[in-house]
């Protein structure tokens, strides 16, 4: 069951993100790429595998059975990879702001289609 | 460990602490900004040269032909490693010349046209460094995010619509590629179990067969990410434009950037996919090819239809792209040996090529310079007058004749005509093709290798025609010979890079004897692996931390 709700919850993600970014509006392909962004990283979480009450770090009396323990890898990985994703979309609203007030328009390509 | 090791993490440290370093002064000091530069830059190029020194002189059979430096001090599989071979060296050194040379060129304006740009352009070179080093795939992912994030602020550089347009487009597009990269690496970790590409290419061989579809879709989705960089048709189109709108410096050492997408291409493909991947040997090896040829076609139109030079430029990156991944995909290790070599030449020329465009293109528009009208609206402290008294520098006698010299040398170079490196490059990497048993070895050539070998010399004759329809109307056709301003520090790079080329060509038999050593040692993948894996219990720490 919960393989299942995280796979909805993925391709839910991912399916409005790519949706979005194909959009002609600047706000729309941020939107788009932030879903996206949360999509991968539920992806990298899962990668680890689905596990209830493991803890990923090993507590003060070492390793008793690693087999108890879920895998730290893919949680450090999901958190270098928010922090990224996190400055890059930033970086990318700087410069949606800049072309909004150097085109006067919020379309992709700086101006409407005729 | 000797002091000499520590030597593998100075192209990472060093623009670190530059960059960082440079923030503290303020944006009025430039001059000071751009002396620690390229003071900076100079220290690296040395650096770069003495690691390649060392990679070349690893001996050349034995367990250690590479060279890996544990970051942390933890043993290999468990941590990140960098590891220097004879490939990254190559890419290192490439990067350093190239980076002194825009950084050169942009000291005589452009590093004025707005902030910070110093900064970036030590962060890119930190990530350059980065990329070209690391031995761990998710901390590949990192440091191409280090070289993108500065990418955004160096594309952005100066200003302007056009710029903010296209570096829009660049940016969303390398979002996404981001993110494909991101999914391809957490599959294969979730296959494979490990993130360290030595590991990675012992484990493979083990994974059950019912994973091995997965692991390809990883894999694959991974090389998408590298092949949007790099500009494999049909990833491509945001390439030219935006390699068209960055300021001429920029652009120049962004010719190092879509190389960066190839070199991972070569080392993963051949490291994980190679012979001792059982199965899995091979993989993805057909789409690289096919892929490259078209991207190859597609930028050969691309030359040919190009008014504007700096597309013209930015095609010519596509045909050099497409060019290595056909080599690339063909996987052999004496066309690999001619496609590195073609890799550096053709890496100079272009970037040499943005540089002479910018200068050309004042010769064709005086006054109408867009560099002076996004300095006035940007310029808080540059007023008119002191652009005025700070270009009499020590301007540039016969500028035209100079110019026009630089243009030649580099359509020779496009082209692949003698008697320039780009000639010694094409020839390399045909005889390979044509003979892939070995010279005097009759073997049977395929029909897509002809198709290759077909596609790369009319890619030439393009470059050629359009190389020679431009230099006609800048050079000849005008009535009213407008000699540009120039300054010396503008045209002492572009020199240096041609000159480089022409060092490529006399000194050719040295540089293929490396490129052939380093084909040779990416072909023997347990050679890098043992190299990797061996650190961890040099260091001695594996039994010292259990208690």
């Amino acid at each position: 069951m919960m393989e299942l709700t995280l796979a909805i919850a993925i391709g839910v993600l991912a399916g409005s993100g790519v949706w979005l970014i194909l959009r002609p509006r600047t706000y729309q392909v941020v939107i788009g790429l932030s879903l996206l962004s949360y999509a991968v990283n539920l992806f990298i979480f899962s990668m680890g595998r689905l596990r209830v009450g493991a803890p990923p770090v090993l507590g003060a009396g070492g390793a008793a059975d690693p087999a108890g323990y879920a895998d730290p890898v893919p949680q450090a990985l999901v958190l270098t990879a928010i922090v990224i994703g996190f400055a890059t979309t930033a970086l990318f609203l700087v410069v949606l702001i800049a072309s909004r007030g150097l085109t006067g328009s919020d379309h992709v390509d700086g101006r409407e289609q005729r | 460990m000797e002091w000499s090791r520590h030597l593998l993490i100075v192209p990472v440290l060093l623009p670190l602490a530059t960059g960082a370093a440079l923030l503290l002064f303020d944006e009025t000091r430039r001059t000071l900004k751009a002396l620690v530069n390229f003071a900076s830059t100079l220290l690296l190029l040395f650096v770069t040269l003495a690691l390649m020194r060392i990679a070349d002189t690893v001996p050349a059979h034995g367990a250690a032909l590479s060279w890996s430096y544990a970051v942390g001090g933890w043993p290999a599989p468990f941590a990140i490693v960098l590891v220097l071979d004879r490939l990254a060296a190559l890419m290192l050194v490439l990067t350093s010349v190239l980076a002194l040379a825009s950084l050169t060129f942009s000291m005589a304006r452009w590093h004025r046209a707005g902030p910070h740009f110093h900064t970036l352009f030590q962060f890119l070179l930190m990530g350059l460094g980065g990329a070209f080093l690391t031995g761990d795939l998710f901390n590949l992912f990192v440091f191409f995010e280090v070289v993108l994030a500065a990418s955004y602020g160096l594309l952005l550089h100066g200003g302007g619509v056009f710029r903010v347009r296209s570096g829009m487009h660049y940016i969303a597009i390398n979002l996404a590629a981001s993110l494909l990269f991101l999914i391809g690496v957490s599959l294969i970790y979730g296959i494979a179990g490990t993130l360290n590409m030595a590991d990675l290419a012992l484990r493979l061989p083990s994974v059950a067969p019912e994973d091995r579809t997965l692991l390809q879709a990883g894999a694959a989705i991974l090389g998408v990410a590298f092949l949007v960089k790099a500009g494999m048709w049909p990833l491509c189109f945001w390439l030219p434009p935006a390699y068209m709108a960055a300021a001429a410096p920029v652009a120049a050492i962004f010719a190092v950037l879509s190389k960066v997408g190839i070199y991972v291409i070569l080392r993963l493909s051949l490291l994980i996919f190679g012979s001792a991947a059982g199965e899995l040997t091979g993989f993805g090896g057909t789409v690289l090819l096919l892929g490259g040829m078209a991207t190859i076609a597609f930028g050969a139109f691309g030359v040919l239809a190009s008014q504007a030079m700096g597309r013209l430029a930015g095609y010519s990156l596509l045909v050099s792209s497409g060019t290595l991944l056909a080599a690339v995909g063909m996987g052999d290790t004496a066309v690999v040996s001619g496609a590195l070599y073609y890799l550096v030449s053709s890496t100079l020329t272009i970037a040499a090529l943005f540089m002479l465009i910018e200068l050309v293109e004042r010769a064709r528009e005086p006054g109408a310079d867009l560099l002076t009208v996004t300095m006035a609206a940007y310029g808080d402290e540059v007023d008119a007058e002191e652009v005025e008294e700070e270009e009499v520098g020590v301007m540039m006698p016969g500028a035209l004749a100079v110019l026009g010299v630089c243009f030649g040398c580099l359509a020779l170079l496009l082209a692949g005509l003698p008697p320039l490196s780009g000639f010694v490059a094409k020839f390399a990497l045909l005889t390979a093709m044509l003979n892939l048993d070995g010279l005097g070895a009759p073997a049977a050539v395929p029909a897509r290798t002809w198709v290759l070998v077909t596609l790369v010399i009319l890619s030439g004759l393009a470059a050629l025609i359009a190389m020679m329809r431009t230099g006609i109307r800048t050079f000849w056709a005008p009535l009213e010979v407008i000699v540009p301003r120039v300054r010396v520090v503008e045209v002492a790079p572009i020199v240096l890079l041609i000159g480089l080329c022409l060092a490529l060509t006399v000194e050719g038999g040295a540089m293929i004897r490396y490129t052939d050593a380093t084909a040779r040692a990416l072909h023997v993948s347990a050679d890098y692996i043992g190299g990797v894996l061996q650190t961890g219990t040099k260091a001695g720490s594996v039994k010292a931390v259990t208690p």
